[in-house]
This record gives structure tokens, sequence and C-alpha cells, in this order.
């Protein structure tokens, strides 16, 4: 059974000077018990989508079920069913760590202790702190802080709008081991990310761009279905070296990625050796051929969508 | 139940945590009514006054030692020329000009009549009025005193007599008016502000998705400062009598439960103003100005609403603070009990009603 169901949704923001269109025609559906990833860049609408699943916004066309109850009919089932965690920090600022959970557990009909065993891993790592106003928290630490306050209902399926974004790699890593233990108990997460890197973490992938959803996969699968070579090149001069490899007569793209460029050719039409001959001029060159990234993937379906 | 005491706790902690907010909550009132009670007020004090004495007997003396020991005037000089009159009145800093006719007591005491010239600066007419009728009544008490002593009638005794304000006090006037604007604007501030920053911070957004109902948020809104407002009229009407010496002719417990219906009429205002403002300062501008000008102008506090166009005499029926004025001055000035405010209660409740209707409608069950 589907946990989730989006049927053709798409909504647009009108205001004076233009219409924008955060979604057009996304389809999607997320199984039960799933770790699916929703990947995306800023302004992919991403939280548009969250919104419209954690039934605050209307879509304008379309529609969408979760565990079979309708977002716009049904919404008042629904909000007892979700854990919905919005991607700006939404808890109160001026209320310390435990006022905050208490706060939460008791509108949700619950309490702490009730259903403790659910977030004491997480809670456990905010607790020495829970005296501390939420406004004044480190950026993981408040993200962990809002995952306890959307978890401690005991939600079937948890809607987590970017909730790695802002913070340091290590809580990341933590933050995605504690989102494997959730869903080993059986909760459906949903989870928006800009970030590359954690779509591997993923059971699922969308990739969203512009609104629209490219492809649809397990991320092993995005990757294999990659049927181009993709070449690491590096050199002194890095800025003459993208000018040069993008003007390689093979070339299909080529993009900076940290300290090294990646370069996209069709398979086979080179190797390593016809490309350093061709970048002889340029010192300390190293290039490798590498098995592509989902960031690989998601750059080269940009590129072929334009 | 529960739910509902939690948010209330909550609502208690963000007001008690915002130090600077909860200052200018319960100490805006007090300077406010103290501003309007006693600074700006229409009552006249220290009004200065020069006084033509030709006559310099004992009669006129002791008028004019009595005019000095009265706290309204003071005597900027005495003049030896009718001529320099106009002069003091040109220079501005005189408001009274007092003239004494030649052989004042000569006259008073043989053909029992004496005149005193009065010239008031009338730029100002209503502080003139007040100044003729100061000085009248100091002289209508010497004349008294004479009468007292010696029982022969000198001159014409005149009556004077200001009902419920003998003495014009402008606090009288202005502690109904200065009740009614800050409960209103604080009342309704508070509310509005406050909704409207958990739509703004993002708050908003969980609560929607919590089992919370639309009336719950609203109610837990409002309990708080329903509370907060309290204190506030305590100190107003401790103010109000123990400072500005107002009275409260009427029922104490009458006085109190038709503002707490006006708080709670305000409250409700405010919730409303939070369905349509989308940002905090919206809901503050709508607020104060939206709120401040009618309250002003249309509430009977600042003009008398018999004086105005028919249209703004239509249109001020529905500024709530208008009702609640004429309820305090009813109960606080005239002494009047339940039956003579009933209908202005019953206005004050339908408006509540009407208000909580729309915003209970109006409140976005999404963002």
């Amino acid at each position: 059974m589907n946990a989730i169901e989006i049927i053709n949704i798409s909504k647009t923001y009108k205001s004076k000077t233009k219409t924008i269109t955060a979604l057009n025609n996304i389809s999607l559906e997320i199984k039960e018990g799933e770790l699916f990833g929703l990947i995306g860049p800023d302004g992919a609408g991403k939280s548009s989508l969250f919104r419209i699943l954690a039934t605050v916004l209307l879509p304008d066309v379309g529609s969408a079920k979760i565990l079979n109850y309708d977002v716009i009919k049904n919404f008042k089932n629904i909000r007892k069913l979700i854990g919905y965690m919005p991607g700006r920090f939404s808890l109160y600022q001026d209320l310390s760590v435990e006022e905050n959970l208490k706060f939460f557990a008791t509108i949700f009909e619950t309490t702490i202790e009730e259903n403790y065993d659910l977030i004491s891993d997480i809670y456990k790592q905010i607790e020495p702190f829970k005296n501390r106003r939420a406004g004044k928290l480190s950026g993981g630490m408040k993200q962990k802080l809002a995952l306890s306050c959307a978890l401690i209902h005991k939600p079937k399926i948890l809607l987590l709008d970017e909730p790695t974004t802002g913070v340091d790699p290590v809580s990341r890593k933590e933050f995605w081991e504690i989102l494997k233990k959730l869903k080993s108990q059986g909760i459906t997460i949903l989870v928006s990310t800009p970030y590359m890197d954690e779509a591997n973490l993923c059971d699922r992938i969308a990739l969203i761009q512009n609104g629209k959803i490219l492809d649809v996969d397990l991320p092993e699968n995005i990757v294999n279905k990659f049927d181009k070579d993709i070449f690491s090149v590096a050199s002194d001069n890095m800025f003459l070296l993208l000018n040069d490899l993008r003007n390689y007569s093979h070339t299909l793209s080529c993009f900076a990625f940290g300290d090294s460029h990646h370069l996209v050719i069709e398979r086979n039409k080179a190797d390593e050796n016809l490309l350093i001959q061709y970048l002889s001029r340029h010192k300390n060159l190293s290039v490798k051929k590498i098995e592509p990234t989902i960031e690989d993937c998601f750059m080269q379906m940009l590129q072929s969508e334009n | 139940m529960k739910q509902l005491i939690s948010f209330i706790q909550k609502e208690f902690y963000h007001i008690l945590r915002d130090k600077r907010s909860l200052l200018i909550l319960l100490g805006l009132p007090i300077v406010q009514l103290l501003l309007f009670g006693f600074a700006i007020t229409t009552e006249v004090r220290n009004a200065k006054i020069v006084i033509f004495d030709n006559s310099k007997d004992l009669v006129t003396q002791q008028i004019i030692s009595k005019i000095q020991h009265n706290k309204y005037f003071i005597l900027d000089k005495t003049i030896n020329h009718p001529n320099q009159i106009e002069d003091a009145f040109k220079e501005g800093k005189i408001r009274l000009a007092i003239i004494f006719q030649n052989n004042f007591q000569n006259d008073l005491l043989h053909n029992n009549k004496a005149q005193i010239q009065i010239i008031a600066d009338a730029t100002d007419p209503n502080q003139a009025t007040t100044l003729i009728n100061y000085i009248s009544s100091i002289i209508n008490d010497f004349q008294q005193d004479l009468y007292n002593q010696n029982k022969i009638p000198y001159t014409i005794k005149t009556e004077f007599r200001m009902l419920y304000n003998p003495q014009l006090k402008g606090a009288y006037s202005s502690v109904p008016g200065v009740m009614g604007m800050i409960l209103l604007l604080i009342s309704a501030m508070m509310t509005s502000i406050s909704i409207v920053r958990e739509r703004e911070t993002g708050t908003m957004e969980v609560l929607l998705v919590s089992p919370m109902k639309p009336w719950f948020v609203v109610l837990s809104k409002v309990i708080p400062y329903f509370v907060i407002s309290i204190i506030n009229v305590i100190t107003i009407l401790l103010l109000s009598v123990f400072v500005l010496g107002m009275p409260i002719k009427g029922s104490i417990l009458l006085l109190a439960f038709s503002t707490l219906l006006y708080i709670f009429c305000a409250l409700s205002l405010g919730v409303l103003i939070s369905t349509i403002a989308d940002t905090q300062q919206a809901a503050m501008i709508i607020s104060i100005i939206g709120l401040m000008l009618p309250v002003v102008m249309l509430s009977g506090y600042a003009f008398p609403i018999a004086n105005m166009p028919e249209l703004l005499q239509i249109i001020s029926n529905v500024v709530p603070a208008k009702w609640y004025i004429i309820i305090v001055k009813s109960i606080m000035l005239k002494g009047l009990g339940f039956s003579d405010v009933f209908d202005e209660l019953i206005i004050l409740t339908f408006m509540t009603l009407v208000f909580l209707l729309i915003s209970i409608k109006r409140f976005k069950v999404r963002l």
C-alpha cells in the first residue's frame, strides 16, 4: 500500500508582476515504511509540496492522499497521522527545550513520558540543554529539537522539509542515522534536501527542478542509468582548464565540482590518455575516470532538459 | 482542557519573558492616564492676570488678596493706567484683567452697588469662559462673606453652579475617555499582534497541523491578555480615584462588570484584526491608527458627539469606546445603576459577538 499518493498536482503563486509555477503537474507514490528523498535545489518546489501534503496549503490542480485520506477533504484526519517539520525553524524561540517539547506533546494530546522511547535517542543528545531557550541552540540542536517535537505524538508519516540545511556535517550524519532508526520502527519518512550527497542515504529518491520531477528511482539505479563517461580533471590553472574542457570536441558538459572539474562525454569517445594529450599545456594535470554521483546525474538531466 | 491550559501557560511564558513589552503593556496606561489627567487638561491653572485698582481701599485690597490666594491665578502686576491693559494683553503674558471702579468701597457701602470689570483674552474662548467663571465665583464668595457679616445686600448676588463637575475639573471628563481609549488600544493590539506573530514566525504552520481547534487557539490568546487588562483596569481605577480625585458614585461591581465586558469586546476586535493583518507591523498599524483615530475623534472623548455632522454621529455608533465612555461617566460621575446603562451594555455585548463570529469564520485553517 502507498503511504503517500500524489496525483497531477500543480501550484502557482501569483503576484502583481509575475506568476511563479512552484509545482508543475507532479505525480509521486511513496510506499509505506519507505525513507523517500526529495532532492532538488532551492526554489525547486519542495516546500510547496510539503505544505500541500501537510494540509496547510491547497493545490491549484490535482489531488494527494495520505494513508488514503484526501489532503483537502480529510485534512483533519491527516493532521493526526503526520509529523511535520517545516523548512523554517518553527518552534518557540523564547521557550526552553523542555517547555517546547512539553507544549507540543500536550497539544498533540500526549505526554513526553508516553512516547519517550521513540524520541529518546534524539532527545538524549539535547537533554543536557533542556533548560536553554530554543532560540539559543545551535543549528543542529534546533533541528533535533524540532524532530523530537514532530515525533512526540508517534506519527505514522514524517514530513521533514530540509531538516539538515544549515547543520554541520557531523550533526547531519547523526541526523540521518536517527532517520534510519525511525524507519526501522515502521515510520514512513519523506525528507527533502538540497544536498546531493544525502541522496544515497534514502531508499528511493525523486529529483525535482523547477516544479517538475526529473526522475524517480533507487539512488543506485539513477547512477546506473547514466550512460556517459565521466572524468575528474584538475590542474594548476583551474579557470583555463574549465575553458579548455568546454571547448573539447567531445564534451557534453563540464562543471566545477569542488577541487576538480567533472567532464561528461559520450561513452567511449575518449580515454584518459587522449585527454592528457589534449591538455598537454597544463601543469600538474590529473585526469581520472570516475563513477558518476547523483549530482552528476542531476546536472546531466538539467542539461538535457534545457 | 489540558491543551488549553498548556497553551495559556505558553502564552504567559511569552508575555513574562518579553520584559520590555510587559513594561509597555502595564506602564503605558499609567503614563497615559497621568498625562491626560494632569498635564493635558482643560482645567486652567496659574493664569496670569493684571489688576487696575484706582480706588485702593480696604474692600478692593480684600478682593485682590482673595484672588491672589487662589491657585488658578497669579498676579502678574498691578498697573496704574487703563491704557496699560491692552499692552499687557498684546504681550500675550496675561489671560485676564480686573478693573475696579473709582471709589469702590464708598459706592459699595453707600449705594450698595459697585462695579468690577473683567476683561479676558478670548483667543481661547473655552479658557476665557472658565477663567471668568472662576473669578465670578471668587467675587460671589466675597459678596456672600460681606452679606453674612453685615446683613446688608450689597450688589447683586449671582448663583453659579456646574452640575456633576462644580469646579470644571479636567480629570472628570478625561478619565472615562482615557479608560475607553487605553483599554481598547492595548487589548486589541496585544491579541492581534500575538496571533499574527505565530503566523509570521512560522509556528502557526505547526499549530495548524496539530489537532488544536481554531477557536482553542483564539481563546488561549484572549485569556492571558484578559488577565493583563484586568491588572490595567485596577491600576487605572486606583490612580483615578486616589491621584486624580475621581469619584465612583455608582456601584463598583457594576463598573467592574462593564469594564470586563468592554475588554472582552476589545480583545475580540484584536482577534478580528489578526485575521486581516499579515504582519505584526500591519497588525500594529491597524490597531493604533485604525482604532486610535475613531476612538479619539468619534467616541465623545475629545469632541462632543452632539456637535458633529449627522454622518459622523451615525458612524460614532460603531465605536465601542463611545458606549463604554457613556457607561463609565454614568456610573462614576452620575452614580446611575444597572437599568440606566442596560442599553449600552447590550450594544457592547452585541458588538463582541459580531467580532467573534466574523473572526472564527475568517480564521484560516491553512496558511
